[in-house]
């Protein structure tokens, strides 16, 4: 199993929860975070003075899947959440080692 | 997959139940509207067996009064008892002297309404700083800023209660167009220089006791007590945020006492600086119509001296001076605030008339509305065109209170055009305000209250001395009651207008307004910090937010709240 942890634009998140739909991945959890990579931020200008927001709003998609779906996944967050603008976001994999379903208490690639 | 949002959809059961249950509710409705048009088309229907009922009981007692009927046109409006004029004497029956004592006891009722009913529009301005300041702080400090605007209301009535009234107004003759006679508020400390009287601070009216125990007087008070918290919630906008409330609380006593009436006697209360005229031939003396000077320039005196006492808010300028702006919590409550403060306003200048039956209020209301919407415009093409910003709403906003702020003293006493101009510099004049104090004077203003309040207030009596065209205010301060200028009947008149003497007395008038607050506030300022241990919060406290350690509740309770992005950090 892998856990897709993706960030991106606010207004791409319709296009990437419907596009990971489309593959067959329905479930997923999302949250508003804050952050900066390579374009650090921007400025803004309040009462005449600039100041520099560093930290700028996000959200962050998570996704388990199958190793064999990996591939698939994030391939279609790509696809999704492009602009081609700085900005866009990224994505990153990690191997998970536990899942379980709390309802049935099953556990691994049957509780995804 | 791991997560479904699994929303329980409704059965089939009772989706039926749903269509059918709305379907009754929607006929129940129909059979209700049919029922009430019934009756309204019934009720309305010229009805022969009731005509002839009616005549048929005129014609067989002939004697009996007329019945009431219910007057839709006001063509009969007077015939009831309660409006019939009294008459004086049973015996001669109604004479012109009771009807002429009858219009003259109904200008006054029409000027106390009036009074009153603009005295409750200037009161609702309390919701609209509360909400002005409050959006343009930070979410942490919002029960607090709100609590501030909130407590003022009722500490400055008790400092106006008990002697600032009487200050204020005890010496002034009171309002005749109220219907209060000139002796009763008489009693004024004075001084004789050079000859002349100067007139220092009235001494008639504490506690509103039973000298002053008048329907007029009363109205006045209504009137001039919601003037005095308008000053005094202008400190809390640019001190907000670190301003220890148990000093705020002390400084809410001293405002409506000591601090707010001195000066407004000086101009409103007969004192020397309204005196300029009569004394020394300075125009109509002081002439300030709404509160540029007495009002606002008080406040912004106030709120400057305290901003630079209490300090800029940790995190606002970096240790080599640039400055990290505090951007709002809310921009939607601070123009939802705004908007009430221009409407407030048309009971603020209108009011000041304390009179219905003076014509006058209509261009006073149309030159209110002109400047403050100028003044937005005005401010909105400053920061697009020569500063090159955004239209930054909150500048915006600042912009519109400053035309308004500017245009209080001058209102009554220009045309239209005049109010423009004195918007459009008012809405230039703000931005260039903030930018100076945030930058060279480093007062750390949270809301604008010094630009917005104390400059334009300058602004506002200075460009009175400038505009008054001289058709409103013949006998002001006492001064050309005959004629003036060798024109029977010229009013209030400014440089443009040929009267330079009148402008000097202006610029008394703002030097004096400037030295008196800004000593007394120096002086409550430092004694309500010592009493109170300090009139600012503790850095930590700051830092968190002053709505839990000094308010024990937080303005937004169970909301997540990232302290982090709101607080600056200094380097």
């Amino acid at each position: 199993m892998k856990k897709i942890e993706a960030i991106i634009r606010h207004f791409k998140l319709e296009d990437v929860k419907s596009a990971l739909v489309e593959k067959g991945i329905s479930g997923m959890t999302i949250t508003e975070v804050r952050g900066f990579g390579r374009q650090k931020g921007h400025t803004e200008m309040y009462r005449g003075t600039e100041y520099r927001v560093d930290f700028v709003p996000k959200v962050k998609v998570e996704v388990v899947v199958d190793d064999a779906k990996l591939h698939t996944a994030t391939a279609a967050i790509v696809k999704a959440a492009q602009t081609g603008q700085i900005g866009d976001g990224k994505i990153f994999v990690s191997d998970l080692e536990e899942s379980v379903r709390i309802r049935t208490g099953e556990t691994g690639s049957d509780a995804i | 997959m791991s997560v479904r949002a699994d929303n329980k959809n409704p059965s089939d059961a009772e989706i039926e139940f749903m269509r059918v249950f709305s379907g009754a509710v929607t006929l129940r409705c129909w059979i209700f509207v049919a029922a009430v048009s019934g009756l309204l088309i019934v009720g309305n229907l010229p009805s022969p067996l009731f005509a002839q009922e009616t005549a048929s009981q005129g014609a067989a007692a002939p004697a009996s009064p007329p019945a009431v009927q219910p007057d839709s046109t006001g063509t009969h409006g007077g015939a009831g008892n309660d409006t019939t004029v009294p008459v004086a004497d049973a015996k001669a029956g109604l004479t012109i002297k009771d009807v002429a004592d009858r219009v003259g006891k109904n200008v006054i009722s029409i000027n106390i309404v009036w009074t009153l009913i603009t005295g409750f529009l200037v009161m609702f301005m309390q919701a609209g700083f509360a909400l002005v300041e409050t959006g343009l702080c930070r979410a942490k400090n919002s029960a607090h800023t709100m609590a501030m605007n909130f407590m003022i209301y009722p500490l400055g009535m008790l400092g106006f209660y008990v002697c600032g009234f009487a200050f204020m107004f005890g010496g002034g003759g009171g309002a005749p167009a109220l219907g209060t006679s000139t002796a009763v508020l008489d009693s004024m400390c004075h001084f004789q220089f050079l000859g002349k009287t100067f007139n220092l601070i009235g001494l008639k009216g504490f506690f509103l006791g039973p000298s002053v125990y008048d329907c007029g007087v009363f109205a006045l008070f209504l009137f001039q007590m919601v003037f005095m918290d308008t000053t005094a919630t202008i400190p809390t906008g640019t001190m907000a945020e670190r301003w220890k409330f148990s000093a705020f609380v002390l400084y809410g006593l001293c405002i409506g006492t000591i601090m707010y009436p001195v000066y407004g006697c000086w101009v409103w209360g007969g004192g020397w600086l309204a005196q300029l005229g009569a004394n020394f031939g300075l125009g109509h003396g002081t002439v300030d119509f709404a509160g540029s000077s007495v009002v606002h320039m008080q406040g912004g005196v106030i709120a400057l001296i305290g901003g630079w006492m209490i300090g800029p808010r940790l995190g606002k300028y970096n240790k080599d001076g640039s400055i990290n702006p505090i951007p709002p919590h809310s921009i939607p409550m601070v123009m939802l605030g705004t908007f009430i403060l221009a409407f407030g306003w048309f009971g603020f200048n209108p009011g000041s008339t304390l009179a219905g039956t003076d014509d006058r209020i209509a261009i006073v209301a149309v030159n209110t509305m002109m400047a403050g919407t100028t003044a937005a415009l005005a401010t909105y093409l400053w920061m697009v065109g020569p500063r090159k910003m955004k239209p930054d709403p909150s500048m915006l906003c600042n912009g519109m209170l400053a035309g308004l702020v500017a245009i209080t003293a001058p209102c009554a006493f220009v045309n239209s055009i005049s109010a423009c101009v004195i918007g459009i510099v008012a809405g230039v004049l703000v931005v260039e305000a903030v930018f100076f104090i945030d930058r060279v004077l480093k007062i750390d203003d949270c809301v604008g209250a010094i630009s917005v309040h104390g400059v334009n207030g300058l602004w506002g009596i200075l460009s009175l001395g400038l505009f008054a065209d001289g058709t409103y205010g013949a006998g002001w301060n006492g001064v050309g009651a005959d004629s003036y200028m060798g024109v029977a009947g010229k009013g209030v008149t400014g440089l443009f207008y040929g009267d330079s003497s009148q402008f000097i007395a202006q610029c008394i008038g703002g030097l004096a307004c400037f030295t008196y607050l800004a000593i007394i506030s120096f002086i409550v300022f430092k004694v309500t910090g010592a009493l109170s241990g300090g009139l600012r919060v503790s850095p930590e406290d700051e830092l968190d937010g002053v709505d839990l350690p000094e308010m024990g509740v937080a303005g937004y309770s169970g909301f997540a709240m990232d302290k982090a992005s709101e607080t600056p950090h200094s380097h």
